[in-house]
């Protein structure tokens, strides 16, 4: 075999490969997604968006508590754990690149990223469920934030390091100071990996049931008092999934599928905006 | 070749990348108003030269500087130096461009901020005037608001040299600005280098040979770590004293 034919099939070989390991993770991409569709979509109706979580059964019905909570437990979790994360991230990539201090909470920040969310709703549950004695909302948003800030840290650090040191020497060497090197220069060039990062940490913790489970709990009816356990999809949908009426399983497949389209949507606007900031 | 009205001048400097000593025993004066080139195969230490003279080196912990650095007769290397505003006074443009991630008036508009108060109508007239001097001007003045991203490499590395001046320093230092070039890019940056020479003391480093006898007044050519040779170009280039920068400008070496 000469050198050509035998590249040729090298290339042939490893193309293969890589095509048949895609469509490996396709296939079951496709197939959750065709699962929640079907499942899912029969029980999507208006009254999905207006009606509580109905006691089993019971002919009506829907998920708008269930649906607010989650909504205003995610954003309050996205605006506690972000500027936090953020500033952590600052910290890590232009300040402590070489500092003990540095390494040291990379490592600590990487342990958090890497800990299950039952952990994590565990934690909550014990300082603050277990000593204020009651489940609550804002334990909930606590434990939702603990999930978004190590993701925050990691892609704030690792997109500021992508940013090429030349362009803070330009502004350096333009009298500016560090603070505004970073504000104005660096954290700019870095915003729409920045921003990407948390719109992944949101999708994340959309589907988040465990820390939701021993924090917020969940809540049959309408509520918006943080002091008070609230309404949420995943813990609904858990445990609506798990019992033997067929109104709450189709319930439960109907907030699968709005988490997954919700998850989708926050993805494709990620990508949509890392690209947009590609082209400026 | 005695320069009388020197603005920078180098005594007895040395300066170190942590253990290594990267400049030795320099000594030589630039003059006002004139362009300063730097030559010398990669290595030798003209770019750190050139990036000591606005305290580039303040950024890494591990570069010192020792010996005296005169800007204008005061020691530029002393605690007492805010170097904000010296590099305000010394500007500088890089071997790559680099334009900040923001629209071509605000790339202007940013160094001019940080030194001065100016109200929109001045500062309107700044970034024309500076993007005049760039002679960029004509090319964007449509699309001001535009990401300075957008540019081709050789306007980025204008605009850059724009960003430069807006702040009006007296020095501006150019480390290899037209390495990344094509060659009508470089013949215009090299244009404009002849015009500003009136405005501003220019220091170059460069790769280029012809490049430095084109457009500079001045030639060190360095090697090592070590100053070589300095003097007049048309002299150093014409009739070098020394063998070791006739090998190198005669390509036997480097």
């Amino acid at each position: 075999m000469n050198l050509l034919a035998r590249r040729k099939l090298t290339n042939r070989v490893a193309l293969t490969l890589s095509l048949s390991a895609m469509a490996f993770g396709l296939f079951w991409l496709a197939w959750i997604l065709w699962t929640v569709l079907e499942l899912g979509i029969s029980g999507l109706s208006l009254t999905l968006f207006t009606e509580m979580t109905p006691p089993p059964g019971a002919d009506v019905g829907g998920l708008a508590n269930a649906i607010a909570g989650s909504l205003i437990m995610v954003v309050l979790a996205t605006l506690l754990g972000t500027p936090i994360g953020i500033l952590a991230g600052v910290y890590l990539a232009e300040y402590g690149r070489n500092h003990w201090l540095g390494s040291t909470t990379r490592f600590i920040n990487d342990l958090l990223l890497s800990a299950p969310s039952i952990v994590i709703g565990l934690f909550v549950y014990a300082v603050v469920v277990a000593q204020t004695g009651k489940f609550s909302a804002w334990s909930g948003v606590l434990a939702l934030a603990l999930i978004v800030l190590p993701v925050v840290v990691r892609t704030t650090e690792n997109m500021l390091q992508l940013i090429p040191n030349t362009l803070r020497e330009a502004a350096f060497a333009l009298g500016a100071p560090k603070s505004v090197v970073i504000s104005k220069v660096t954290l700019r060039a870095a915003r729409a990996g920045v921003l990407t990062g948390v719109l992944l940490a949101v999708a994340r913790i959309a589907g988040e049931t465990a820390p939701l489970l021993f924090t917020a709990l969940s809540n049959q009816f309408w509520s918006l008092n943080l002091n008070e356990p609230m309404a949420n999809l995943p813990v609904t949908i858990f445990k609506f999934a798990m019992s033997p009426f067929t109104n709450w399983q189709e319930l439960a497949w109907a907030g699968v599928f709005l988490i997954t389209m919700g998850v989708l949507v926050l993805n494709i606007i990620a990508r949509v905006f890392l690209r947009a900031e590609k082209v400026n | 070749m005695e320069i009388t009205d020197a603005q920078i001048e180098f005594k007895d400097f040395n300066f170190y990348y942590g253990k290594f000593h990267a400049l030795k025993n320099i000594n030589f004066k630039m003059a006002r108003h004139k362009c300063t080139a730097f030559i010398g195969p990669s290595g030798c230490g003209k770019s750190t030269l050139l990036r000591t003279i606005n305290r580039m080196y303040d950024l890494y912990p591990e570069q010192r500087a020792d010996g005296q650095l005169l800007f204008d007769g005061r020691n530029l290397l002393g605690s007492d130096i805010d170097v904000s505003v010296l590099r305000a006074r010394i500007g500088m443009v890089f071997q790559k461009p680099t334009p900040f991630p923001m629209s071509i008036y605000d790339n202007i508009a940013f160094g001019v901020k940080l030194h001065e108060k100016l109200s929109s109508s001045e500062m309107d007239n700044r970034v024309e005037w500076a993007l005049r001097k760039a002679a960029l001007w004509d090319e964007v003045k449509d699309k001001l608001k535009q990401s300075g991203m957008s540019l081709s490499g050789g306007q980025q590395q204008r605009l850059c040299i724009a960003r430069g001046i807006a702040v009006k320093p007296e020095v501006i230092l150019l480390d290899e600005p037209t390495s990344a070039l094509d060659p009508i890019s470089t013949a215009r940056i090299e244009e404009l280098i002849d015009e500003l020479k009136e405005e501003f003391t220019i220091v170059i480093v460069t790769h280029n040979m012809q490049q430095a006898a084109r457009i500079s007044d001045y030639t060190a050519y360095m090697y090592l770590g070590e100053m070589v040779e300095f003097g007049v170009t048309d002299e150093l280039f014409v009739k070098p004293k020394k063998k070791e920068t006739e090998d190198y400008i005669t390509g036997r070496f480097g």
